[in-house]
């Protein structure tokens, strides 16, 4: 099928919100059911399998070892990738990652990074020299919408489960223990909530047939003391500083909710 | 050091020479995709998704009385020890081939004429016998897409580890051992539809093989049906 | 020799029977065995075994009604997906006559049109028209798909399906032989009814399946459960 929303549908949507309603029943507000399995991949050092209604995304944590930026030289490194497979929706096309792809992964990033969920000095092994670098990487395994919430909840649940060997210096050489494995250092968790506006009202976590008609997307990430970490609009209408504060609050409340998953 | 004392017949995991790794098949586990399967066989995950048939825009890729079907093989970053870096590499594009030519002898892709079957196969961890385990798989996908097909297309392979001929050749045996034979098989008529080989076997210790794989084959094939008539509450 | 019976879930190569009977839909012939061809329930009707199957793609066929959308607009054609692997077009023929006016001023792209298979060529080329009753533009309702091989059940003998959903949810439906359906009405019914087709689909192949979907319907819309005395004999496989 074509990604072209059939205006009847459209209509619907837009009716079904102004009177407070959503096709799938939820109230605005409402995140669909949400489900966070940890340690799916026995592989990889830190894993979680995260599905918000029918979007499902795996998320590997993978540790190595390697040089730090010059101008961080104590801090270890989060890098993070996505992709969006063409297994996820018949609109995504195998190749290199699209700027959907790219955005997604620098938003999750900027969430996490700035949340200062991982303590990246305790990451450090040799100054200057050696560090590890924490490879975050997003599979998105099907898609309905709200892939932001999605990723930022799985990544911080595979970041909180992914073990590392305990890495010691003799000599400049560093020897790494695999007896011994020990948790990241986690700092903070933050998390992200996303809302669409649609017909003038915002709704929280939209499906894909919302994302289909939304005139805007606001994501905000925000830690557990509701201190604000990261924020990203996307989609071509404007938005207003009244409707932002209001939006803050409620991204607030939402993200007291998505914690628990994470306990 | 360590030595692994192995008895005749047992293997380092503690298997027999023709027994599997412990198998599940699941069908119809993704919402999107036209039909979609996933498999866990010892510590491979796998899978797999179908879209099709589907309209095919690049036109002069089109076949006027037939189907094609294109497979993509994949290896997420997170499935093997070392972080494997994204994207195709020689290796996934080699069994991305062997794959859509092992799957299409069992589609009848003469009903749907001009139009693309898409199998997306994703590793999701890997531990020996991925393109197998993603053959298997994919062929459920295919079922459960409702794609109109002469026979389930099941694969395993069999090879030679420690001297001896073996079943299913788990990520250790596969490194170690001497040889490898990937094979894919239409169980009712016991065509072969895969064959690659790497190592060294005699003409007998071939044979030997094959036969294996084929007994491997038709008992993967019991745990495709079930899983098959199971989305269906049977 | 036959190894099935009526109703069994079968899958594609299982051996279904020998010699004397006759392959219907679903099904092939290898020398003197019929097998399966798709994931699907036998139906046998005197010598001839068919399979239904439980999904499949629309694929176009001339005399079908179908819900498309329109997706493009050429020089005196629309280009619709009508949920199928082959696109649709509708020749401005068919909307204006032989009189020139703007496409675009009768149908846009995203409008939502019930239309008829006029022609199905060799090369899968599929035209659309919009002559006959009841044909023509949705404005406003509700899109449901599902697998066309569902419609049948969908809309039951005579219509018996389709119609106790259209009594209980007061709502209009119209149903394309591709697996889409429109349904208009107030917006709570439209969801009981999208709730209650959604639920055909999944359990199309089971038994009892009308009287299950009544008491769903009876619960949704509020209304008392009717008791009906003679159901004892409805519970029959269907």
């Amino acid at each position: 099928m074509n990604s072209i929303v059939p205006e009847i549908t459209r209509r619907s949507i837009i009716n079904l919100i102004n009177n407070e309603e959503r096709a799938d029943g939820r109230s605005l507000n409402e995140y669909r059911e949400i489900s966070l399995e940890n340690g799916v991949i026995e592989k990889s050092e830190g894993s979680a399998r995260v599905k918000i209604g029918n979007t499902q995304l795996l998320i590997g944590a993978k540790p190595q070892i390697a040089e730090p930026f010059p101008d961080t030289p104590t801090m270890g490194v989060l890098m993070t990738n996505s992709e969006l497979l063409p297994m996820a929706s018949p609109t995504f096309e195998p190749g290199p990652p699209d700027e959907r792809s790219v955005e997604l992964a620098r938003v999750v990033d900027r969430c996490i990074r700035q949340g200062e969920v991982v303590d990246l000095e305790k990451l450090c092994i040799i100054e200057g020299e050696k560090v590890w670098m924490i490879f975050l990487d997003i599979h998105v395994l099907d898609y309905d919408g709200n892939l932001m919430d999605a990723a930022v909840l799985g990544c911080v649940a595979a970041l909180m489960n992914a073990k590392i060997p305990n890495a010691s210096v003799v000599d400049n050489e560093i020897i790494l223990d695999q007896e011994k494995m020990s948790p990241l250092p986690i700092n903070e968790k933050a998390l992200m909530c996303t809302f669409a506006k649609i017909g003038g009202k915002f709704v929280v976590d939209p499906s894909l047939l919302e994302e289909d008609v939304m005139d805007t997307r606001i994501s905000i990430g925000m830690r557990e003391d509701g201190s604000i970490c990261a924020m990203q609009k996307g989609g071509t209408e404007p938005i207003t500083k009244d409707e932002l504060m209001n939006l803050i609050n409620i991204a607030r409340e939402k993200t007291g909710e998505l914690l628990k998953y994470l306990e | 050091m360590i030595i692994i004392i192995i008895n005749n017949n047992k293997r380092a995991d503690g298997r027999d020479f023709n027994e599997l790794r412990p198998l599940k098949i699941e069908a119809g586990v993704l919402e999107r995709a036209d039909g979609s399967a996933y498999l866990e066989l010892g510590g491979n995950k796998v899978l797999v998704a179908v879209y099709g048939p589907r309209e095919f825009y690049i036109r002069r890729m089109q076949r006027p009385d037939r189907a094609i079907i294109r497979c993509r093989y994949n290896m997420a970053p997170f499935s093997v020890e070392d972080r494997k870096r994204p994207g195709p590499d020689r290796r996934s594009v080699e069994i991305s081939k062997i794959t859509s030519e092992a799957l299409k002898p069992a589609v009848f892709l003469e009903k749907f004429p001009r139009s693309t079957i898409d199998v997306f196969i994703e590793i999701l961890q890997a531990e020996g016998g991925t393109r197998c385990a993603g053959i298997t798989a994919a062929s459920v996908a295919l079922a459960d897409a409702g794609l109109p097909m002469k026979d389930l297309i099941v694969s395993c392979a069999a090879g030679k580890a420690n001297g001896q001929v073996v079943l299913d050749l788990s990520e250790i045996e596969d490194k170690e051992g001497e040889a490898d034979l990937p094979v894919a098989i239409m169980p009712r008529t016991g065509e072969i539809t895969l064959l690659q080989m790497d190592g060294h076997l005699t003409p007998e210790e071939f044979e030997k093989a094959l036969d294996l794989a084929i007994e491997g084959c038709n008992k993967i094939n019991q745990k495709q049906k079930e899983a098959i008539k199971k989305r269906y509450g049977e | 020799m036959i190894f099935v019976k009526d109703k069994d879930i079968v899958i594609p190569g299982d051996i279904l029977a020998e010699n004397e009977y006759h392959t219907g839909r679903g099904t092939f012939k290898e020398e003197n065995k019929i097998c399966s061809s798709v994931v699907g329930l036998i139906a046998i009707r005197n010598k001839k075994i068919s399979v239904i199957p439980l999904q499949s793609k629309y694929i176009p066929k001339k005399g079908d009604v179908v819900i498309g959308e329109i997706t493009d607009i050429r020089f005196s054609m629309w280009n619709l997906d009508i949920n199928s692997p082959y696109s649709g077009i509708l020749p401005a023929s068919e909307v204006f006559g032989k009189e020139k006016r703007e496409l675009n001023s009768v149908f846009n792209v995203g409008d939502v049109l019930f239309l008829r298979v006029v022609d199905v060529d060799e090369v899968k080329k599929v035209k659309l028209g919009l002559k006959g009753r009841g044909l023509g533009k949705f404005r406003d309702g509700i899109l449901i798909s599902i697998t066309p091989t569902k419609v049948p059940r969908l809309i039951g003998k005579k219509g018996s399906m389709i119609n106790m959903i259209k009594d209980h949810t007061k709502c209009e439906i119209v149903v394309g032989q591709n697996g889409v359906v429109w349904v208009k009405g107030e917006p709570a019914m439209e969801r009981i009814a999208e709730k209650v087709i959604k639920t055909i689909e999944k359990e199309a192949h089971t038994s009892g399946l009308t009287d299950r979907v009544r008491d769903m319907l009876s619960e949704l819309c509020g209304e008392e459960k009717e008791e009906t005395p003679e159901k004892e004999n409805k519970e029959l496989p269907e």
